[in-house]
């Protein structure tokens, strides 16, 4: 042990003094030579013929002092050392060849480090609170987009909070928060924030601190005291992170309330359970009678108790949901509990394999094309090589340059991808525009860091390792002999040469087609019967304020907005709606009521919107028959309301639905209207039932949108409409105003971040593709030369080496194609999820695919066609 | 890096050059080699140069030391001794080859017979 660090020290120590070792070396075995000499000298031989043999006794200088200094020092280091300094004068005498690796290799890695981190933060990175894979997700049995049927009330949640015994707390948050419902006001330029009410053990079941300050007490939720929880995001803009913010009043709704805390910046609520929203404040969640008779508005958080597991929670769960449901009366209520971790990344999970495996394959053409140029160079340096083995090069000493060579390329590479995977990842985090759950968590960190390292080197290995063994197969004889015969470069060279090219056409292949599948998906999408016309018109903000306490006055203040933003020129239409789509969405049971519904046959779960006349003329949503509402429907007239088709179907199964009685909640209104279905819940989904309730008959609503609609491009009425409100409503601020696009934009920001990505990968590869095969045939024209010269000399015309060589280009990818198309076929199904409206094996896009792919090829072949029926055939004979 | 066939001998080497050196007190490389040639009667041929990789070895690991002097004839020449360790290194060296020798020529000895 102790003798084997002794070594190690003086083959580091030795490391280090290389010069003066070799020197003494030298000497040494110089002397030996004089010694032996001598020796000889007196046993009778000849001066020459003792210094002759001295030497031959010896044996071979040269390698005695390769394996002295490989005993001697660290030659592990030494080689590598020697490698690339040898490398780097190679490769600056190859600068174009460098280049074009370091780009290509730099941008797969780039691409590579990116998709990285969106999978580590979105799928992979544990969310950001205590032990958070024992958190529930505790959902009402109901459709993911409608917010009512995931919801439950407060009486159901706290029941189920106090007898249950699988987890350790139940925590809930109000689901019916409206972005923007906060208005604040007082110092500065007011603002629209959105506050979540929260539970009292919200925070403390997560996990999380206030990082300034303190949070919720009981005592403060159950009496709904004027207090307020700031988000970091809030405190760092609005406040400018004022480290004495706690205890500061502000004017919210014209409430003040009291800053009792922010919290910690690890902390984004929006973008675990809100992506694309922008949470600021936390008010305390009352768990009142109050609330309770609002219906489902909770959400629920759980934690699992040491020891359980989801089985038994969801077991006891749906047992205790029997009790609940009669003591509530609440006939739809089911406990469906998942896992946080599922609710919050699941939607997200398929597109964002997708993209990994599109960069894994991204990443195999990169190293099969840099593979194929490091084969033409291999090619070239035949010479080289071999002269190093004639010197004394082993084989593997010969593999190992290789390697260091394309290792050291592609590392050099990963510097240039780890800038761009920097500037990627911070492109997303900041991308607001784009929906995307923990997408504010992207970036490079340790794991990307090192995933970065590893994919470099193993890159560098992979696309060195075939030009590296092929050296080893070129016996040096041969290529001192023959290098340059031009007939034949070894078949199995060109052997390999086309099958890396075959797997780049057939990787480009598959990629294409599955950015192919997904485009027309999102052409599909976008080309969707919204059922509103979201163009050329806009949204703002007008919730009436605390100075509307009645309904009389509410109604009053809506007729002014209406009145003032009509007067607008440009202006067409004007309406009012509580909820615009593609936003929250809740539901009501609702039914004729001739009809008799029971627990087997339940009157339908209905989208309810609050909307004024002339919403739907705003919204572009036509009107199918019956009247649009009006002015006149007001609190003193007759109760009335719009339903949309499938309402009209479900309940009246073809019957004439205008002038029919419909009841909710004890309500009952006569049918006036039916409109065209709306896409409320995502553009890829149906609509379900929907009605529309004159906004001026009921107090039902918690916020207002007003929606016009313009012969001008929306965006620029932004201040001609503020100037107009200013009378009702003095402080509109700018960034309320967005237009419907905007919003439609939005929801599909998901779906078209996964296209572009995976469009832009499957250009890459189809350039790399192309430039493979350019490659292979251009190099295969290269070593022809002189059979092509001594076709032309026999009468060969220009137009038959053209087509002759086009033709090979065209087997090649004839072969990856169809390879590509036979993998496609297997593994686009694995895309059926993200499809809309095409199928896995969509004719359309396999042929289109195959058609781009084989221009391309053409293309790509078509250049050196063109060089080769230019060579002089004269020239080509005299050549070598 | 022909290590395969070294490392037999590099045991044995090893012993030979650390018991020369006992028995002789301080010698050059090519003293060792012709001392170890004489003893042998020419059966075991050394090729010259190994000597110095293995002195090399010993030296790194800390049983013999060299040092730059002159020979009998006046050439300069570099002088192995052996160490302390060394020494020690020899005496168990010693124990373990007969050990080793005296097993295996038992073992031939039955494979004789049988």
């Amino acid at each position: 042990m102790l003798t084997g660090l002794k070594q190690l020290a003086a083959r580091i120590r030795a490391f280090f003094r290389t010069s003066d070792l070799d020197r003494d070396f030298d000497a040494e075995l110089e002397s030996h030579v004089t010694l032996l000499a001598e020796d000889y000298l007196r046993r009778g031989m000849t001066p020459d013929q003792a210094e002759r043999s001295a030497r031959l006794d010896l044996g071979g200088l040269t390698q005695l002092r390769e394996s002295h200094r490989e005993i001697r020092g660290v030659p592990f280091i030494e080689t590598l050392l020697q490698d690339l300094r040898y490398t780097l004068r190679t490769l600056r005498r190859d600068a174009g060849f460098t280049t074009f690796a370091i780009l290509t290799v730099g941008l797969g890695i780039g691409a590579s480090s990116t998709i990285f981190s969106v999978v580590s933060a979105l799928l992979i990175r544990p969310l950001p609170f205590r032990d958070p894979g024992r958190l529930v997700w505790i959902a009402n049995d109901g459709n993911e987009g409608d917010l009512s049927a995931q919801t439950v009330p407060v009486g159901p949640f706290v029941d189920l909070r106090d007898h249950n015994r699988s987890l350790s707390g139940i925590a809930a948050y109000y689901a019916f928060y409206g972005v923007g419902d906060s208005k604040m006001t007082g110092d500065g330029e007011p603002e629209r924030l959105s506050a979540v009410p929260v539970s009292q053990n919200l925070f403390p079941l997560l996990g999380l601190q206030a990082q300034l300050g303190r949070l919720f007490t009981a005592g403060e939720c159950q009496a709904d005291d004027p207090v307020v929880l700031l988000s970091a995001g809030l405190w760092k803009r609005r406040f400018a992170s004022d480290p004495n913010i706690v205890g500061r009043k502000l004017r919210l709704n014209d409430r003040l309330l009291t800053v009792i805390g922010v919290m910690p910046a690890s902390f984004d609520f929006s973008s675990a359970f809100a992506p694309g929203s922008q949470i600021d404040l936390f008010v305390p969640l009352p768990l009142t009678r109050d609330v309770d008779r609002r219906g489902n508005t909770l959400s629920m958080i759980g934690r699992l108790k040491p020891g359980f597991t989801l089985q038994q929670a969801q077991a006891e769960a749906s047992v205790l949901s029997e009790p609940i449901r009669v003591r509530h009366n609440r006939d739809e209520l089911r406990f469906k509990l998942g896992l946080l971790e599922d609710h919050v990344r699941g939607p997200m999970r398929p597109a964002i394999l997708v993209l990994a495996c599109a960069v894994g394959v991204v990443m195999l053409i990169v190293c099969a094309n840099l593979s194929n140029l490091q084969l033409a160079r291999t090619a070239a340096r035949k010479k080289e090589m071999a002269i190093r083995v004639a010197l004394g090069a082993g084989p593997g000493r010969l593999i190992r340059q290789m390697l260091t060579e394309s290792v050291l390329l592609s590392c050099c590479a990963a510097v240039l991808g780890l800038i761009l995977a920097v500037a990627g990842t911070r492109v997303l985090a900041h991308l607001d525009a784009l929906s995307l759950p923990l997408r504010e968590s992207v970036h490079i960190d340790v794991a990307a860091l090192a995933f970065t390292v590893l994919i470099a080197v193993l890159t560098g290995l992979i696309f060195g390792l075939v030009p590296a063994l092929q050296v080893r197969a070129g016996a040096v004889h041969d290529s001192l002999k023959d290098a340059n015969r031009g007939s034949s470069e070894g078949r199995g060279h060109q052997w390999i040469r086309a099958t890396l090219v075959v797997s780049e056409i057939a990787f480009a292949c598959v990629l294409l087609v599955g950015a192919g599948l997904l485009i027309r998906s999102f052409l599909r999408v976008l080309d969707v019967n919204l059922g509103f016309r979201p163009e050329r018109a806009a949204v703002v903000r007008v919730d009436p304020s605390s100075q509307y306490p009645t309904q009389a006055q509410r109604n009053a203040y809506f007729d002014e907005v209406l009145r003032l933003v009509k007067s607008v020129p440009g202006i067409d239409a004007a309406g009012l709606t509580d909820v615009l789509p593609l936003g929250h969405n809740r539901s009501w049971s609702a039914g004729a009521k001739d009809q008799v519904y029971s627990k087997d046959h339940p009157p339908p779960d209905v989208f309810v919107r609050m909307v004024s006349d002339g919403y739907l003329k705003a919204m572009g949503i036509p009107l199918r028959s019956g009247r649009d509402l009006t002015e006149r429907d007001s609190p003193s007239s007759k109760p009335v309301m719009l339903i949309n088709e499938t309402l009209a179907r479900t309940v009246w199964h073809g019957r004439d639905p205008i002038g029919q009685i419909a009841t909710y909640v004890d309500v009952d209104r006569q049918v006036v209207g039916v409109v065209a279905d709306v896409r409320h819940l995502a553009l890829e989904q149906g609509s379900g039932c929907e009605m529309y309730l004159p906004i001026r008959q009921t107090n039902d609503y918690s916020s207002v949108d007003l929606v016009v609609r313009t012969t001008l491009p929306p965006a620029g009425l932004a201040s001609a409409v503020r100037i107009a409100l200013k009378p009702v409503e003095p402080n509109l601020s700018g960034s309320e105003f967005r237009t419907l696009q905007q919003i439609v934009d939005k929801a599909v920001s998901p779906r078209r971040f996964v296209v572009l990505l995976l469009a832009g990968f499957s250009a890459f590869a189809l350039i790399l593709a192309s430039l493979g095969i350019y490659g292979v045939i251009s190099y295969s024209v290269n070593q022809r030369t002189q059979e092509i010269g001594i076709r032309m000399a026999l009468g060969a015309s220009a137009r038959d080496l053209q087509a002759r060589i086009i033709l090979q280009t065209l087997g090649l990818a004839t072969i990856g194609m169809l390879i590509g198309v036979t993998a496609s076929w297997i593994l686009t199904r694995a895309l059926s999820k993200l499809l809309f409206g095409v199928t896995a094996t969509d004719p359309v896009t396999f042929i289109g695919m195959l058609g781009i792919l084989t221009m391309v090829a053409i293309t790509a072949g078509y250049f050196p066609a063109r060089r080769a029926s230019r060579i002089d055939p004269m020239a080509a004979l005299r050549a070598n | 890096m022909a290590e395969t066939k070294s490392d037999i001998l590099q045991g044995t080497l090893d012993l030979m050059v650390l018991k020369t050196l006992d028995a002789m007190g301080p010698l050059h490389g090519y003293g060792i080699a012709r001392r170890i040639e004489q003893l042998s009667e020419e059966a075991l041929l050394v090729n010259q140069g190994t000597i110095y990789l293995c002195l090399v070895r010993l030296v790194q690991k800390g049983w013999i030391k060299g040092e730059w002097g002159t020979s009998e004839n006046n050439r300069k020449a570099k002088f192995y001794s052996i160490s302390k360790t060394g020494r020690k290194q020899l005496i168990a060296e010693t124990e373990n080859w007969e050990r080793v020798s005296g097993v295996i020529g038992k073992l031939l000895q039955l494979s004789t017979q049988s």
